[in-house]
């Protein structure tokens, strides 16, 4: 199955990788909004957000029903949509678990940035199948910031 | 009586891309009984696989949470509207 480009400038990716660094060891989360079309999906801003697991931190994340409203008024506010969410994994692969994949809708695009040693690696965006079996990968263009938008 | 339902955007593929669905219900179990009896695709997403609403499905009755009022029996009146909003959650296995 053919999953559309995200589309992302690379100032947005910045932000979710200082994130990322700022919360290590600790998981960060975040909302992603912008317009979703056919051929491409353009995040063009985002809403982080306060990781609300304080249990386990480290490798869990969780953004509350609350927070989730507030990213839908938000996006709602500037004529633009909740496409999804961002999180990082610390010291680990950007790879949806399955501890993920259980906890996802389809539709939604799902970022995962590594964060090893305090420095952010890979970053790689998923959506989830129909039939929630696995992820497909979904490729990720980041582009420079331009005029154009 | 007459309530709405409103259909989540990642989940309005699978309910006829509709932002909301008008149906009869006197309780909310009734009401997501004939959403996904109309729209069976959305099933496997609102319900795991022991027939329970999936722990990140979080249902509301106009603005307030159904696990703080009679969960799935909270009793609807005719013109409520019944949201399902998600809670995201998910991380690395390690750790």
């Amino acid at each position: 199955m053919s999953v559309p480009v995200l589309k992302i400038r690379e100032e947005l990716l910045r932000r979710i990788h200082a994130h990322g660094v700022e919360t290590y060891p600790y998981e960060c989360c975040g909302a992603l909004l912008g317009r979703d079309g056919d051929l491409s999906r353009d995040v063009l801003d985002l809403l982080p957000l306060e990781n609300r697991r304080n249990d386990s931190p480290r490798n869990r994340f969780e953004v509350t029903p609350a927070d989730v409203l507030l990213a839908e008024k938000t996006a709602r506010q500037n004529n633009i949509e909740l496409l999804g969410w961002y999180h990082s994994h610390p010291d680990a692969p950007a790879r949806p678990s399955e501890f993920d994949r259980e906890h996802a809708w389809p539709w939604y695009s799902y970022i995962i940035v590594s964060v090893q040693q305090r420095e952010p690696r890979d970053t790689t965006s998923w959506r989830l199948r129909d039939d929630r079996s696995a992820y497909d990968s979904e490729p990720i263009e980041s582009t420079a910031l331009s005029a154009s938008s | 009586m007459a309530v709405k339902v409103i259909i989540p955007t990642p989940l309005r593929a699978y309910a006829g891309k509709q932002e909301s669905v008008e149906l009869q219900a006197a309780t909310v179990a009734e009401a997501l009984a004939a959403l996904t009896s109309r729209f069976g695709d959305l099933k496997k997403h609102l319900y795991s696989e022991d027939g329970r609403l999936r722990s990140f499905v979080n249902v509301y009755v106009n603005d307030e949470d159904i696990r703080y009022l009679q969960k799935d029996q909270t009793r609807l009146r005719e013109g409520d509207t019944v949201s399902i909003v998600p809670s995201i959650a998910g991380g690395t296995q390690i750790g």
